[in-house]
């Protein structure tokens, strides 16, 4: 195999990372991180770096149309990133003193039981007991909001709960994306669809919004220390931006029934992958 | 007029909100577009320059494997692109496609500031200032 030949394979792969994440605001990684390892033999350093450009690649070239088209609820992003990026700064600080295998089992355990809540959510009722839930912080900060749903052919408005939580949350989601490096979308989607019951398109285009700014954090360092290979990350980036751009028109179109069992087959597979790595097996 | 089209927002959007989407899907569609161009074009720089790398299977490990040197200090970067070497003009579309988010959330700042909204300008300016401090403790590392 040579050089043309590695970019070219890498890129198909990049695509259907990038259409994957953008529809269900996951990084990319998951896809990225095992193909480069296992399939190419890429050193692990570099397999993670050109992740955070996946990761990053996904968030920018997809919120592009999700913001525009206000599939994206900004004003819960902003507040929520408050949580990310701090727990983040922690989860780095952590790393050492926290026993990564237990994280692993416990983190791989709540997300397989996010999956199941989340099935069991399919039929969209919450709706109706949002209405009369008393929602303090929610109005302070003006989170509720509508978009407009290509698949109902309608606009759809919702009103958002707990916002307090959903802070708490995605804090935790940030140390165990900064300790672990993996999981960042995973854990938002579940927090804002189970937490604060944002309809399944907003919360998975909202994380996609999200995973950006944590991710171009990390990129930095990595940079510095040269595990960003450009080879490597080239394609990437350009597979990851081509697919995230062909998923970003899809999302509408889509039934969000679909997109929810979509990710909850997505959420329990690297759920299994947490665990696998916690027992080292 | 308001049934024009099904993408119109409805009457009660906010204007101010509607500013701020534009805005900053614009920003983040340029900095994907301007990164994208910019990759791409020092890949094809790349093999332009080296021919070889598209027929013989050596230089793939070489080039992929651990240990490998590649431009990362800015001094080297900047002698590439003034030599237009390939690979430091991908390194600029990398490092320009990483700042995007962080100029967008400098962005969101700006506007909120303009438009008098000082919950939110309090809010994005404190996620600003932790990207800020990551950097400056991602450093010492």
């Amino acid at each position: 195999m040579n050089l043309l030949e590695f970019d070219l394979l890498i890129l198909a792969v990049a695509i259907i990372a990038g259409l994957l994440g953008s529809l269900l605001g996951l990084g990319g990684g998951i896809i990225v991180i095992p193909v480069l390892t296992l399939v190419f033999k890429i050193d692990i350093h570099y397999a993670i770096g050109a992740s955070v450009v996946s990761i990053i690649a996904t968030s920018s070239g997809a919120a592009a149309a999700y913001v525009r088209e206000r599939m994206t609820n900004l004003r819960v992003a902003m507040w929520l990133e408050l949580g990310t990026v701090s727990g983040a700064l922690t989860g780095a600080y952590l790393v050492g003193v926290l026993s990564a295998r237990w994280l692993y089992v416990i983190f791989g355990l709540i997300l397989a039981y996010s999956a199941l809540m989340m099935l069991r959510k399919r039929r969209d009722r919450t709706q109706e007991s949002n209405a009369a839930k008393a929602t303090p912080w929610v109005d302070y900060l003006r989170l509720h909001s509508s978009y407009y749903d290509d698949a109902q052919g309608q606009e759809i408005t919702y009103r958002v709960r707990n916002a307090g939580l959903g802070l708490g949350l995605m804090y935790i989601a940030g140390v165990v994306s900064g300790l672990l490096g993996i999981g960042s979308g995973a854990l938002k989607v579940p927090a804002m669809d189970l937490g604060m019951r944002l309809p399944i398109k907003v919360s998975t285009a909202t994380s996609n919004f999200m995973i950006g700014v944590t991710a171009a954090a990390s990129a930095t360092v990595y940079f510095m220390r040269g595990d960003i290979n450009p080879l490597i990350a080239a394609p990437v980036a350009t597979g990851v931006l081509v697919g995230a751009l062909l998923g970003s028109r899809l999302l509408g179109r889509l039934q969000s029934s679909t997109i929810r069992v979509f990710f909850v087959i997505v959420l329990l597979w690297v759920s299994l992958q947490m665990l696998w790595k916690g027992m080292g097996i | 007029m308001k049934s024009a089209s099904p993408r119109t927002p409805p009457e009660k959007a906010d204007g101010r909100a509607r500013l701020m989407e534009l805005l900053l899907s614009t920003l983040l569609r340029a900095g994907v577009i301007a990164s994208l161009a910019l990759v791409v074009a020092g890949t094809i720089l790349t093999f332009v320059h080296h021919p070889d790398y598209a027929s013989s299977p050596d230089e793939l490990q070489q080039l992929t494997g651990n240990g490998t040197d590649f431009p990362f200090t800015w001094s080297d970067i900047w002698t590439g692109v003034l030599f237009l070497r390939g690979q430091s003009i991908v390194i600029i579309g990398l490092l320009l496609l990483i700042a995007t988010p962080i100029l967008r959330v400098a962005a969101s700042a700006l506007i909120f500031i303009y438009q008098k909204d000082r919950v939110y300008t309090f809010i994005t300016l404190t996620v600003l200032s932790l990207l800020l401090l990551s950097f400056v403790l991602g450093k010492v590392e």
